[in-house]
């Protein structure tokens, strides 16, 4: 990283998305070219509820500087109830995360209908601008801050299951 | 011909494990039956020079207790690795820091603030240790202290890991006598990495409490309850660990109405053990309320404290940010 102050700070942010909405507002926004900010990593899970805490945890010590965690509004998993659980999870893991010292606002849930790809592209651009202001996370100093080192932390283990979109 | 070499030694811990170790009764006889004993500060007394004088490898069984908290802590690490055959991490502070590690939430100068000036010290003129200091007689130096604590295991090559605070006496006993019995040709030691005196499943497995549906509204705490002496703890709200945390202990705590804190450590195959709880807990929470949720989350007063009181040193995050950026 260099530190002349005329190079803007481009967060490294992982994104969780699962497979039957908020995937598909990603994926929509894009294939209707609409802009949002590079920032962010998808990954995709099939539900919401596949969301084990220690992928944000790997995520944060392996240098990202944000997490998104993205699903089906509540009622609507095609896994009955649980993005209720992946809720459940995003509130206690914050309060873990917040006496780590990890700001609040570096974990953020999204909740996106496969039809909501403006939407979900918004609220990305916004993310990146309030991770922007808040800064590098800088976890660990040793590792390299990109996207695709903190995906190979992320991903160690889980090789097999691993599907990572572009 | 001469009997094999034993060491056991402490870092940053409360000398609980060498209780524990003393605590297998008669069988300490065995040690001494088996073994010369040629360093081990809590018994005998010995010098790190004569350790040093020793041979590369002489040592055969080193059980290394303690977290890794200041630089000689860290010399002692090295020197014994380098001098014995097998390097037991012994004890939770060792695997996986314990309670020292709790240090990890803080740092240095808070540390060091807390145990010089809080309302229990007398400390009129205001001194902290300083790490080096000037005499007539020349400098005298201290141990300096690690920004986070670690692991053993972060700092040198472990060979077997024996979880428990302190692990439990009959597993220390059991690990004994198979080290012994491997030393005469009679018994294999397990794959380099393994864990040892322990079990390969869950505290929750070993517990007798009736299990129905975890289904909770609020936490609550031990001292504040009467809990159900027959039904798991989890299922009445108060914060049992048990379903993360390491088998072998045989449940000692739950079976006599107190929860699990963890001290076994991550059960087998958990990568971060704070993680795993958060997801438990997540689950029994019977809410799909994201107001009610949080209501709920308030009766756990320490989340971290409750999720990393053993592990914190071990975990994927080491510590919170306050102790990494403030040495
Ligand atoms: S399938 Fe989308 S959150 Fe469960």
């Amino acid at each position: 990283m260099t530190d002349k102050p005329e190079t803007k700070f481009e967060p490294v942010i992982i994104g969780f998305t699962c497979n039957w909405c908020s995937y598909r507002a990603a994926d929509m926004a894009g294939t209707a070219r609409m802009k949002y900010a590079p920032n962010v990593r998808l990954t995709r899970l099939m539900c919401s509820g596949r969301l084990d805490p220690t992928f944000v945890f790997k995520a944060f010590a392996g240098g990202a500087d944000a997490v998104l965690v993205s699903g089906c509004h509540p009622g609507d998993c095609h896994y009955i109830n649980q993005n209720y659980k992946a809720m459940r999870r995003f509130h206690l893991m914050k309060r873990v995360l917040v006496q780590m010292g990890i700001e609040p606002g570096r974990l953020k849930l999204l909740w996106a209908s496969a039809a909501e790809g403006a939407m979900f592209a918004r609220e990305v651009n916004s993310f990146v601008e309030e991770v922007r202001a808040l800064g590098p996370l800088n976890w660990n100093s040793n590792h390299v801050h990109t996207a695709d080192h903190v995906m190979s932390v992320v991903a160690e283990g889980h090789e097999h299951e691993a599907e990572v979109a572009a | 011909m001469s009997k094999p070499k034993f060491a056991m030694y402490w870092a940053a811990s409360c000398g609980g494990c060498e209780i524990a170790v003393l605590n297998i009764h008669e069988k300490i006889l065995d040690v001494d039956a088996n073994f010369e004993v040629v360093f081990w500060p809590v018994a005998m007394d010995a010098k790190y020079k004569d350790v040093e004088a020793m041979e590369d490898g002489s040592i055969t069984l080193c059980l290394f207790n303690g977290g890794m908290r200041n630089d000689e802590n860290e010399h002692v690490a090295k020197l014994l690795r380098k001098k014995s055959q097998i390097m037991v991490a012994f004890g939770s502070c060792a695997c996986e820091g314990c309670i020292p590690g709790m240090g990890n939430f803080s740092n240095v100068n808070q540390l060091i603030d807390t145990a010089f000036t809080t309302l229990s010290t007398d400390n009129p003129q205001n001194l902290r240790p300083q790490t080096s200091y000037e005499v007539p007689e020349g400098t005298l130096t201290i141990p300096t202290m690690n920004p986070l604590l670690k692991t053993l295991d972060q700092v040198v090559d472990v060979d077997y890991y024996m979880p428990g605070c302190p692990p439990e006496s009959h597993q220390i006993a059991a690990v004994v006598e198979l080290v012994i019995a491997a030393l005469q040709g009679n018994a294999q030691l397990p794959p380099k990495g393994a864990t040892i005196g322990a079990g390969n499943s869950t505290v929750c497995d070993e517990c007798t409490r009736k299990r129905n549906v975890k289904l909770i509204k609020e936490f609550s705490r031990i001292q504040l309850t009467h809990p159900d002496p027959e039904l798991c703890l989890l299922e009445q709200g108060i914060p049992c660990n048990g379903i993360a945390t390491r088998s072998g202990c045989n449940a000692r705590c739950p079976s006599v109405g107190a929860q699990c804190i963890g001290c076994y450590g991550p059960a087998e195959g958990v990568v971060d053990y704070g993680a795993r709880l958060i997801s438990a807990f997540a689950s029994v929470i019977d809410s799909e309320n994201p107001d009610e949720i949080d209501k709920i989350l308030d009766g756990l007063v320490d989340p971290a404290g409750q999720f990393y009181r053993f592990n914190l040193a071990g975990s994927l995050l080491r510590g919170s940010k306050y102790a990494k950026n403030g040495a």
